[in-house]
Order: structure tokens, then C-alpha cells, then sequence
């Protein structure tokens, strides 16, 4: 069934249909209408859950981790600041192996005070053991949420999951979407079934101390669930495209690549906002793509790989800025294809920080500068590596 | 691509009306888009609201720069920020007042100015107070009927759909705009 719908809205549709038993949250703009939505669901008898009201995010965290550790299906959202209190937790989660999947509304961190759409409030948790997935539009938050579940819950894996969305482009912006059939979901997911649990008939211990003799291998094994989660995605992808009608292709969509000398790649709505930039600089005649990166982490490093092997040149545009060493997406594109055997042209473009609104204009201009420092190039290295798009102004001292 | 900006102020219902377009839009099958731009949210403070429509599938996700149609739901503000910016030449504006006076007309420049008492017509049905009329039904109903962007029964259905409260009372109100925009032009 297709509603005009929030982001927020579709995210709490998402989660009701994969039936978590406890819901355990805490407020934060522009995270909290998800949160509220599904407690309406609660409330009206529609998902029989149980909604645990904290204190804080890191108890929010917590209580999620405390459930799943008895054998249920947990869920939770936050953002940015939020997040960063939970950012203790988040490595329990992980390495409880305890598959929560939690929905972050991508917002900056203050100060100056912002709510507005920023990628460091996620990027920060990078090495937490977290599964982290960014979309473009609300129906593929919704869709998401089911393929993470049953992503994070398989055996072989066992790790929680992020999942972002944009602050206010994606949470508060209505869109048609279309809201699954509980049948279909239940055909698709299966019921969550930990091999260990909190059993007063069977008890184990969670969470003991282990001497160096052991710990190392604890970190191994969570690496390998996380190379696993790689082909799981894959087949999750697949999957749900053919039960669903919709392909979210993996951990990487190409749009219009083939025959591209030129690609920009990013993550998030400014995706949604580049196909329309890729239709209208294709009818101009260029050969440039779009790659949307939606798995962050596990990284698609095969993908890049093969992306190095057949493009000239790339411009990954990114929300955030790791401050002291280029963007992030930027740094792990170079990692990835550095023992590849291919040299793309690489060019980090800034933009869209603290919710400054990216247009179509913007993302075209982003390839006019990549076409004409490519072409400039004679050994193939940017004279500008890095560009802060659209700066308005130096900052002071 | 039809692009429709909304200028109102906090309790205004800026937002709804936006949301409301959308649901009538998307009710005519077409695909639309809604977004309220935030900024400190307090009773009183400018509020924009965009609704994009199109018959293909929308994927900007940026904000309206070039509206083909602009709807100011409080002439307070046309003094006090640029409710022209970026109107298509052919673009429209309709303005929730019974008269305004020239100098304000002035600062309108050449777009067409459509006048429409909807503070009245929402006081009338009971919507909100005098001093502070909640005015974004009728404020639709007599922007259906401007821009044709969306049919008089879609209208309606969209509140039935979605307005919590007074439903009957907003959608007189709206058909009731509507009518007193369909009366204006006949009389042209």
C-alpha cells in the first residue's frame, strides 16, 4: 500500500513490520517522531512490543543490548549527539554480538548548535563493529530496516546495524512510499533465534573477562563476521528484489556507468539529487556515472576495486570531513584500490556540510571541476586533491 | 516539474497546507514531494514549506529556488523577507488578504497577485481564533482552483485523509475558497 509519508513515518512502518519485542529510546530532533509513531503502534495494539522509556541514550543502548541478550529482536533510533553518548555501548553491542538495529537520523554535532544533515555524527562510530548503511529516500530506509534485520541476526554474523538517514531531507520530507505486506516481511525475515541467550535453564556467562590468551580471536571472529555480512548483503539484495520489486543492487548501486570515463560517488540524499545531475550531463554528452556507496561499513572494497579497473576518473563527494586527513569516503577509496593494480584519478569533494542544501547545479559543478582537473592532469595525480565545495567565505584566525 | 513555495508563520499551518497539496497531488496520481524548511520553530516565526509534483518520479531532494507558484499565507511578511525570490516569470502569487495596500503591491513587482481573504473564510468555519485563524485549508481550496494543480475532490479526500480534527469544517472551508476564486474569475 503507498502512503505520502514521512521518512520517520516510513522508518517506524519498517520497523513494525519486523515485529522487535523491545523498543527502548530516548528523544532527539530529528530522530524523535520515529520513536513517537511506533509507541501510536504500541498504543494501538498494531506491533506488540514492549517501548522502555530511559534516561539517557546510552541506557537506551543498553536496554537494547540487555534484551537481545535474551533472545529478542530489539530496535532503537537516535542522532548525533545521541549517538555520541551511546558510543560505549555501541562497542558492547558489537562485541555481545548482539544484533540491534538502530536507525540514526544524520544530523551535526554542535557546537555551533546545528540539526541539520552532517555524516561525523555516524562516521564517528566507524570502528565500533557496527554494519553501517546510508539511503536515499525513505522507501529505502523502510526496505532497509528488513534486509538489516535479517542481515545482522544470521549466524554467520551477528553484529548490530546502522542504518542513516538525512536529517530533515529524508526524516521530515513526505514522499510516496510503499508499505509492505506483513505476510510478504514474514515470508522474508525469519524469526530471530540466537544460539545463546539468558536461560535460567541453561545458563552461560556474558561478558566475563578473558585473558590476552583469548581476547585477540574474540576481535578476529567479529572481522569475520563482518567480511560475512559482505555475500549476505548480496544475497539479502537479491532476495528482497525479487519478493519485493525493488533492487538495491548491494553494497554499491551504479547508475548510468556504463561506457563512464567519469564517476561521482557519495553517499546519502545527495545521491537522489545527483541522478538527476547524471541525466542531464549525459544528455549533454558526457560519460559520467553515479555510484551510490550504501554499506560504509562492511566497506566494499571488490567493488571499488573493480570501479578502479574501468574508470578514469572519480569524485567522491562527501557530508563530513575527518578532520586532520581528507574526507573519509575519500581515504578508504584510496585504501581500497591502492593494491588493486589501477590508478583512477581520485578527487575529494566537501559538501553539503550542517545541512547545506546541495542542488543539481551543485553536483554538476562538481564534475565540470573533476573533468577539467583530470584533463589537466599529465601524470594523472589532482594539482588540488582536495576541494571544499561552495565555501561562501575564509574563516577567521 | 510544478514547484510551490509556502511562506507562513509559526501556528500558521504553513506545513499542513504543503503536506495537504501533496496528499490531493499524489491522490490525482501524480509523485510529489513535501518539505518543511526548519528553522527556529516558535509561534509567530517565518515558516517555508515546499511541495514539488511532477508525473515522473522526483529524486531532487534539494529546496525550491524557482517556484512556479508562491502562496503567502501572512502579508506581514512580504515586508519583512524576499517572497519573490526566484519566481518563474509566468509564476503566480497568491496572498492571503482582502486588500493590500499599493506599497506593498509595489515591493510585489510584476508577478501576478491573486488576493484571497482566507483568514476570513477560516474564522468563519471556526478554525483557530480571530486574532490567530489556522488558514491552511482554505487557503488550498483557493489554491486549487488558481494553479489547476489539483482538482476540488482531491482536495477534499487529502483532509479527509489526514486532517486529526474539524474535518468537515476545513473542507467547507476549502470548497469554499475555492468557489469564491471560481466567482473572482468569472467576473473578470
Amino acid at each position: 500500500m503507498k502512503k505520502v509519508i514521512t521518512g520517520n513515518k516510513a522508518t517506524a512502518y519498517g520497523v513494525k513490520v519486523c515485529r522487535p519485542k523491545v523498543i527502548a529510546a530516548y528523544p532527539i530532533t530529528p530522530q524523535t517522531t520515529i520513536v513517537e509513531y511506533i509507541a501510536d503502534f504500541i498504543a494501538d495494539g498494531s506491533l506488540e512490543s514492549k517501548f522502555v522509556k530511559v534516561e539517557s541514550e546510552h541506557s537506551a543502548m543498553a536496554a537494547c543490548i540487555a534484551a537481545q541478550n535474551t533472545g529478542v529482536r530489539t530496535f532503537t533510533a537516535t542522532s548525533a549527539h545521541g549517538l555520541a553518548l551511546m558510543h560505549e555501548m555501541l562497542h558492547w553491542a558489537a562485541a555481545a554480538r548482539t544484533p540491534v538495529v538502530m536507525v540514526n537520523a544524520n544530523r551535526a554535532m554542535g557546537p555551533p548548535w546545528s540539526i541539520w544533515a552532517d555524516h561525523l555524527d555516524s562516521i564517528s562510530q566507524r570502528d565500533t563493529g557496527w554494519i553501517q548503511t546510508y539511503c536515499e529516500n525513505s522507501q529505502e530506509i523502510l526496505d532497509t530496516i528488513i534486509m538489516s534485520y535479517k542481515i545482522a541476526e544470521n549466524r554467520k554474523v551477528m553484529l548490530p546495524a546502522l542504518l542513516n538517514e538525512d536529517a530533515f531531507y529524508l526524516t521530515h520530507t513526505a514522499e510516496a512510499v510503499d508499505i509492505p505486506d506483513q505476510e510478504l516481511v514474514d515470508e522474508f525475515l525469519p524469526d530471530f533465534e540466537p544460539r545463546y541467550k539468558i536461560d535460567t535453564e541453561e545458563p552461560f556467562g556474558f561478558g566475563s573477562l578473558v585473558m590476552p590468551d583469548n581476547y585477540y580471536e574474540f576481535r578476529y571472529n567479529i572481522a569475520r563476521a563482518m567480511e560475512a555480512s559482505k555475500e549476505l548483503t548480496r544475497e539479502a539484495v537479491q532476495e528482497f528484489a525479487e519478493l519485493f520489486g525493488r533492487d538495491y543492487h548491494g553494497l554499491i548501486e551504479e547508475y548510468r556507468t556504463d561506457d563512464a570515463e567519469f564517476i561521482l560517488m557519495g553517499m546519502g540524499t545527495l545521491v537522489s539529487t545527483a541522478r538527476d545531475a547524471i541525466d542531464e550531463l549525459r544528455d549533454e554528452g558526457h560519460k559520467v556515472g553515479l555510484v551510490k556507496v550504501r554499506s560504509f561499513r562492511p566497506f566494499p572494497l571488490e567493488e571499488m576495486r573493480d570501479l578502479a579497473s574501468r574508470i578514469k576518473s572519480i569524485a567522491i563527494m562527501e557530508r563530513v570531513y575527518a578532520f586532520g586527513n581528507r574526507g573519509p569516503l575519500f581515504n578508504e577509496v584510496c585504501g581500497a584500490v591502492y593494491n588493486s593494480g589501477h590508478r583512477p584519478f581520485l578527487k575529494n569533494y566537501i559538501i553539503g556540510i550542517g545541512g547545506r542544501d546541495v542542488r543539481v547545479q551543485d553536483v554538476k559543478n562538481v564534475y565540470l571541476d573533476l573533468l577539467k582537473e583530470t584533463e589537466g592532469a599529465d601524470d594523472g595525480i589532482p594539482e588540488e586533491e582536495l576541494n571544499w565545495y561552495g565555501l561562501v567565505g575564509p574563516g577567521g584566525d | 516539474m510544478i514547484q510551490i513555495r509556502f511562506h507562513g508563520r509559526g501556528g500558521q499551518g504553513a506545513q499542513i497546507a504543503s503536506r495537504l497539496l501533496a496528499d490531493a497531488a499524489f491522490l490525482e496520481g501524480k509523485d510529489v514531494q513535501s518539505y518543511p524548511f526548519f528553522g527556529v520553530e516558535r509561534r509567530g516565526a517565518p515558516v517555508t514549506a515546499f511541495t514539488k509534483i511532477d508525473s515522473r518520479p522526483i529524486r531532487d531532494k534539494s529546496m525550491i529556488y524557482e517556484p512556479d507558484f508562491v502562496v503567502v499565507m501572512d502579508p506581514s511578511l512580504i515586508t519583512a523577507i524576499d517572497v519573490t525570490a526566484g519566481l518563474k516569470p509566468e509564476g503566480m502569487i497568491l496572498v492571503n488578504a482582502d486588500t493590500l495596500p499599493e506599497e506593498i503591491m509595489q515591493v510585489l513587482g510584476d508577478a501576478k497577485v491573486v488576493l484571497v481573504d482566507a483568514s476570513a473564510i477560516a474564522t468563519a468555519h471556526g478554525l483557530g481564533s480571530k486574532e490567530n485563524p489556522i488558514v491552511n485549508t482554505a487557503i488550498l481550496g483557493a489554491f486549487a482552483r488558481l494553479s489547476k494543480v489539483v482538482g476540488l475532490d482531491a482536495v477534499k479526500q487529502a483532509i479527509d485523509q489526514n486532517v486529526p480534527r474539524k474535518v468537515d469544517k476545513n473542507k467547507d472551508a476549502a470548497i469554499e475558497a475555492w468557489t469564491l476564486v471560481e466567482e473572482k474569475e468569472g467576473s473578470e
